[in-house]
């Protein structure tokens, strides 16, 4: 099963581009962390891994988009509207960093770079404009469905040029950037379409179900209804958790 | 901690183990979008072995961990595919999910941040501790 291999593997972008990549993830990470854990409690960390747990599993469902040519969800724009932008970067991250790991999906050199084209490259730019989007949508299932897949196809666009960069930055082969640009650009908007189906598909379901955990709801919403009653944080772990 | 929240996350996990499970094995064999750009020039056998041209794929190095008994979502010593593409997903699911949990458990907020007022207003407001 030659195919089963999804993001970049070892050997395609340099080893001095891949490093820089590495470190640049490695901050990117670290402030997501800083910044995420103002949004992190007690309700949201469960509701993260699952998240990062769903995002993994229909990662493994590529759909064919053209001859030849599947797409799967990257899952950054709803990974960012279910728990935040923060958040879900490191969901996304986490799902990349166990494919890499235990899967061997993804080379361990290269994660780096995939970390920053889907985990950062691609929840930034979708969470922008879906942020943006919210401005004039209602802040309903329907309304959060339009966003969502707006925001995917944009987003995972976004991603795939990412790594136009880092090849055009540290390939190790010389081919032509616009051309591959071209060849990402336009089997990424039909995989984006797919992402973009899925990431509606799932927050309008979550909106219907579970309103206060959607993140974009909750977040986005200019004067917060009465905050959901607050227990007492003494409840569980009283020493040091 | 509430127990509806817990029935939400049993049910979205259910969900996740049933796609990484059952549905995985019905997903497209095609090679996805970045990987056709970097098959692009070459031309490939029906196994998608690299024959002839020049390509970005055929610069690709081995996988450092090509050898893990998860690697390349089957699992080792399992021949049926069905079984093992599936039984690789659900193992997938139920480690990200348990890794995801742990990490975002470890670095939660402990106390409110004080930005919002109804938080700060649960909080017994004499005990102000050091670290956030």
């Amino acid at each position: 099963m030659p195919n089963l291999a999804m993001h970049i593997s070892n050997g395609i972008i340099d080893a001095p581009v891949s490093a820089a990549f590495a470190g640049l993830a490695l901050v990117a990470l670290a402030i997501c962390v800083n910044r995420g854990r103002n949004d992190l409690d007690e309700r949201l960390a469960p509701m993260a891994g699952l998240v990062a747990a769903f995002i993994f599993a229909v990662q493994m469902l590529n759909f064919q988009v053209l001859p030849g040519v599947s797409g799967h969800l990257l899952g950054g724009v709803l990974a960012a509207m279910l728990v935040g932008p923060w958040v879900g970067a490191l969901c996304v991250s986490t799902v990349l960093i166990v494919q890499c790991l235990v899967l061997a999906d993804g080379g361990l050199t290269a994660l780096g770079l995939n970390i920053t084209n889907m985990a950062v490259i691609g929840t930034a730019a979708g969470y922008l404009l879906a942020a943006l989007l919210l401005r004039f949508l209602p802040k309903n299932p329907t309304g959060l469905a339009i966003t969502a897949f707006v925001a995917s196809v944009i987003g995972v666009v976004a991603a795939s040029q990412g790594f136009v960069f880092e090849y055009w930055l540290g390939g190790t082969t010389s081919l032509s950037i616009p051309v591959v640009s071209g060849t990402m650009a336009g089997s990424h908007v039909l995989i984006g379409i797919g992402e973009g189906l899925i990431a509606a598909t799932t927050v309008a379901t979550v909106a219907r179900v579970r309103p206060d955990l959607v993140y974009a709801m909750r977040r986005f919403r200019t004067k917060a209804a009465p905050v959901t009653p607050v227990r007492a944080p003494e409840t569980v772990a009283g020493g040091a958790a | 901690m509430s127990k509806r929240l817990w029935i939400f996350i049993a049910c979205g996990l259910f969900v996740s183990l049933v796609l990484a499970g059952v549905v995985s094995n019905f997903a497209s064999s095609s090679p996805d979008g970045l990987d056709a750009a970097t098959l692009k020039g070459c031309t490939t056998d029906a196994e998608g072995n690299i024959t002839g041209g020049t390509c970005m794929a055929q610069q690709t190095k081995d996988h450092q961990f090509k050898d893990s008994p998860l690697a390349d979502y089957g699992i080792k010593g399992i021949d049926n595919p069905y079984l093992s593409t599936g039984l690789s997903g659900v193992a997938g699911v139920l480690i990200t999910f348990g890794v995801g949990y742990g990490v975002f458990w470890l670095v939660r907020r402990r106390r409110p941040s004080g930005s919002e007022p109804a938080d700060e207003a649960a909080m017994s407001s004499s005990g102000s501790g050091g670290s956030s």
